[in-house]
């Protein structure tokens, strides 16, 4: 075992050079290694939220409100579709997560199940056999009914575009708060999970996410008020909103078709009101929005118009001329920062649902400073312990076994900068750990080596078979440890998670490191000697 | 060459090596010790209950530093009690200055929580600055308890199927018991003392589970090496000589892991202290049972004799033809 081919020998040497290149930006600055020649590695670990200060926040999406939106959508469209082909119906009611149409005629069914079919979307590929339809539309129980229900692949996929647009509505917002190293990604169906590494105050992040921002502009009903369809009833196609302001009425009877959505809006900037100096929002339609909001003010003047934002009425003012040129103003109660807030949000497009903070973890900078001051602090005092007992019990192998433990740390910085990890908290305290760990392969090694020796084995004979034997163990004993390891890195969150990479990382490479390293170490050591020579092996 | 300028001297060794202590005749009151030990931790987490951290329990934690001067804990205190959140923690942190306010989890589901912690941020804004805040819902607790339940599960069965597939079943019997063992009185003592239980405690069981299987390890190595050298050796007798032979490790190894985690828990910060506690009494505790536990079941539960190669070889035949049929 202690003979060394040259090849291997070069093998070992140049693993541990290509290791020390990729480990080396870390120990200096951002600065220094940016002035580096571009041959070098310069790829850093970057550090985590706990470490550097940031926000943590996943979020998850009101499923419920998207079942609710596509029903409202799916109820719209099936009424339309049915007018197109003059068919006759007697009502189209949501009941729970489905849609259930009452034919006038009977035996209108089949044609009128012919014609829903129109509005349903193929989802999924037909190459995979996975083919299908976002919803089905069948014959009801009873006669002259039809039911128009999503399908289950349909509301997944509905539920997973959802949450892709709400990625990209977040990013655009989150774009305008200056940083761009945020990331934000999907986990699991309906939640996303954002990072933001370095923010001080969450609060206006908060705020910006907080809304689903979805602006839309309503015909109000020219006769009735709230209070009034209360007490008799509410007309087809009306529905009550509620008033977003201390002043006017508390609630409006608007129709629910919006006559222009945020859809439409081209740009949302902040202003001021020239006569009363209030924060305001100074909007621009698009062209098919402009020719909307156009033909619609033509049509109504005189008549007053609802501007409601996420189902409330932010304003309800009277139309006084066609506004043909697409842009306007939006007044409410705002201040400069929720004006500013809401420019962004209508700029960056409205969220398909609303999301909730359901887990937040924030750090702040100076707290992650503290946090490496420590975990830098504990990990050299720990190494310092280590090095001494170590040197203490085995002597002069004791400071090979030395180098083997540098080599073991350098080595696992290497792979995780290499694999593009980030260190945390509980990384530290996983890379400490794991150089007590890699420390027990060399005790192992050695107190076998002293084991041999006491049965009276030459010195050469002790070594080698110390090392042939402890590599069973040493084996065995790591690939347990790897089993929780990757135990902890499949199931873990979070700070688990950062702790099961660097242990992972730590014993793959404490085989090469205290093993190979060691044992190269070692025949060095022993060519060395002069022949002949070894009485004693200094363990 | 520079090997030259190496000093050469031996290490101290430290450890009597000639100690042959009698391990196995402490057997009997070792297990029924363990066992005892065990029933009591499982009684602590039923009666005491764990004191779940945030991860766990749901609610907030906010950590508080003063812009100056020593936190005022007692005006802290009235000032958050009278928010209406119902039951606020509220202790010292590492230095006097910092502080760590904790809110139960707020009635109202996932919307109710962050208010709250705004509220309090709001508050203490005058007089703190924020260094952290964690808030977990009651959808994500759950699931956490959930994922560090199984986690723990995963990590004992996954290392068991390993030990069964390196050894025999009782070794890996043997283990389980040890390893159940190390996890149950962990667990025991947190709830003992009401220390905090979250995620990092559990990265903590894990991480004991992995350092206690490598000791189980090592000595079952020990063990079997040590059955096909001496073919007629009393088992006991053999067991009791593969600890003592592997002592010398076993105790060196927890020394260094010991001296590496205590400094960790006196220098690496307040953050990650409860990890470190767990992880030291882990270690303890991992050492006893693979010296008390592990090797001295397999004195009850036997052992097979011939580790020849052929025997072996047959047993892989079996093996395998029952694997086909």
């Amino acid at each position: 075992m202690l003979q060394f081919t040259r090849t291997k020998i070069i093998l070992t040497l140049l693993t541990c050079l290509v290791g020390f290149a990729l480990a080396m930006p870390n120990f200096f600055s951002k600065e220094t290694v940016a002035s580096w020649p571009s041959f070098m590695p310069k790829k850093q670990l970057p550090l985590g939220l706990d470490l550097q200060g940031g926000a943590h926040l996943l979020l998850a999406m009101d499923q419920d409100e998207i079942k609710k939106d596509w029903m409202n959508n799916l109820r719209d469209e099936s009424r339309k579709l049915l007018r197109d082909a003059k068919i006759g119906f007697t009502g189209i009611g949501i009941q729970g997560t489905q849609l259930v149409v009452k034919l006038a005629k009977p035996e209108e069914r089949d044609a009128a199940i012919k014609q829903l079919d129109k509005a349903r979307q193929s989802i999924g590929s037909a190459v995979l056999g996975t083919g299908g339809y976002d919803i089905a539309v069948t014959a009801g129980n009873d006669d002259g009914t039809i039911i128009v229900k999503p399908t289950e692949p349909g509301l997944r996929a509905r539920i997973s575009n959802a949450a892709a647009a709400s990625i990209e509505t977040i990013n655009r917002r989150v774009n305008n708060l200056g940083t761009s190293e945020s990331t934000i990604v999907r986990q699991g169906t309906d939640r996303i999970l954002i990072q933001f590494p370095g923010l001080k105050d969450t609060k206006d992040l908060k705020a910006l996410i907080g809304e689903t921002a979805k602006l839309t502009f309503h015909e109000v009903h020219p006769s009735l008020s709230a209070e009034e369809a209360k007490q008799t009833s509410i007309p087809a196609g009306y529905k009550i909103y509620p008033g977003d302001r201390s002043e006017g009425p508390a609630e409006y009877l608007l129709r629910e078709q919006p006559v222009v959505q945020g859809d439409d809006l081209a740009d949302a900037q902040p202003g001021f009101d020239n006569r009363t100096n209030e924060a305001v929002i100074n909007f621009r339609f698009n062209q098919s929005g402009a020719r909307k909001f156009g033909n619609f003010t033509k049509d109504n003047v005189g008549k007053p118009f609802a501007i409601v934002l996420d189902n409330k009425v932010l304003s309800a003012p009277v139309i006084r001329e066609p506004i043909l040129g697409g842009s306007g103003q939006i007044s409410g109660s705002f201040n400069v920062e929720s004006s500013n807030r809401l420019a962004v949000q209508l700029r960056s497009g409205s969220l398909p649902a609303k999301l909730t903070i359901v887990e937040e973890r924030t750090v702040g900078p100076s707290l992650g400073a503290d946090s490496i001051a420590d975990g830098k602090r504990a990990g050299i005092i720990g190494g310092i312990a280590v090095i001494f007992l170590t040197i203490l019990a085995y002597g002069t192998f004791g400071i090979f076994a030395c180098v083997g433990l540098l080599v073991h740390l350098i080595m696992t910085l290497a792979l995780m900068t290499l694999i593009g990890s980030t260190l945390t908290l509980p990384g530290i305290a996983g890379l400490v750990l794991g150089v007590a760990m890699a420390v027990d392969a060399n005790v192992l090694i050695y107190e076998r080596i002293r084991e041999e020796l006491r049965t009276g084995k030459t010195p050469i004979a002790s070594i080698d078979a110390g090392f042939q034997r402890a590599f069973v163990t040493i084996a065995d004993s790591q690939l347990t440890t790897l089993a929780c390891a990757l135990i902890m890195f499949w199931l873990g969150s979070g700070p688990i998670r950062g702790f099961a990479v660097t242990l992972t990382i730590g014993i793959l490479t404490s085989i090469f490191a205290s093993v190979t390293v060691v044992r190269l170490l070692i025949s060095f050591w022993l060519k060395a000697q002069p022949k002949g020579r070894i009485q004693t092996v200094p363990v | 060459m520079l090997m030259k300028l190496i000093p050469v001297f031996k290490g101290f060794d430290f450890f009597p090596h000639d100690l042959n202590l009698p391990f196995m005749k402490f057997k009997a009151p070792a297990l029924i010790g363990s066992i005892l030990a065990m029933l009591i931790s499982i009684a602590l987490c039923l009666t005491f209950g764990l004191n779940y951290g945030v991860d766990f329990k749901g609610g907030s934690l906010i950590e508080l530093q003063t812009k100056s001067g020593n936190a005022d804990i007692s005006a802290l205190r009235e000032k958050l009690n009278g928010l209406g959140f119902g039951n606020v923690q509220i202790q010292e942190f590492g230095t006097p200055n910092d502080v760590l306010v904790r809110l139960e989890e707020q009635p109202g589901g996932e919307t109710a929580q962050q208010p709250a912690v705004q509220k309090v941020i709001d508050v203490t804004s005058a007089d703190y600055v924020q260094r952290r805040v964690e808030v977990v819902g009651p959808a994500v607790s759950s699931e956490l308890r959930m994922t560090g339940f199984i986690a723990v599960a995963a990590g004992l069965l996954a290392i068991v199927a390993y030990v069964w597939f390196r050894f025999e079943w009782q070794f890996a019997l043997g283990a389980i018991v040890a390893l159940s063992h190390d996890v149950l009185l962990t667990a025991g003592i947190f709830a003992l003392f009401q220390l905090e239980f979250d995620l990092s405690t559990v990265a903590a069981l894990l991480t004991i589970l992995g350092y206690s299987v490598n000791d189980t390890v090592v000595v079952s190595d020990r063990i079997r090496e040590n059955l096909r050298k001496f073919k007629k050796m009393e088992l006991n007798q053999l067991l009791n000589l593969s600890i003592n032979e592997t002592l010398s490790r076993t105790i060196l190894t927890g020394i260094t892991a010991i001296a590496v985690l205590v400094s960790l828990y006196i220098f690496g910060g307040e953050v990650i202290r409860s990890f470190n506690l767990a992880m030291l009494l882990g270690v303890v505790i991992g050492t006893y049972s693979s010296i008390f536990i592990a090797a001295p079941l397999l004195g009850y539960l036997g052992v097979k004799r011939d580790w020849s190669d052929t025997a072996a070889k047959a047993v892989a035949a079996t093996k395998t033809s029952r694997a086909k049929a």
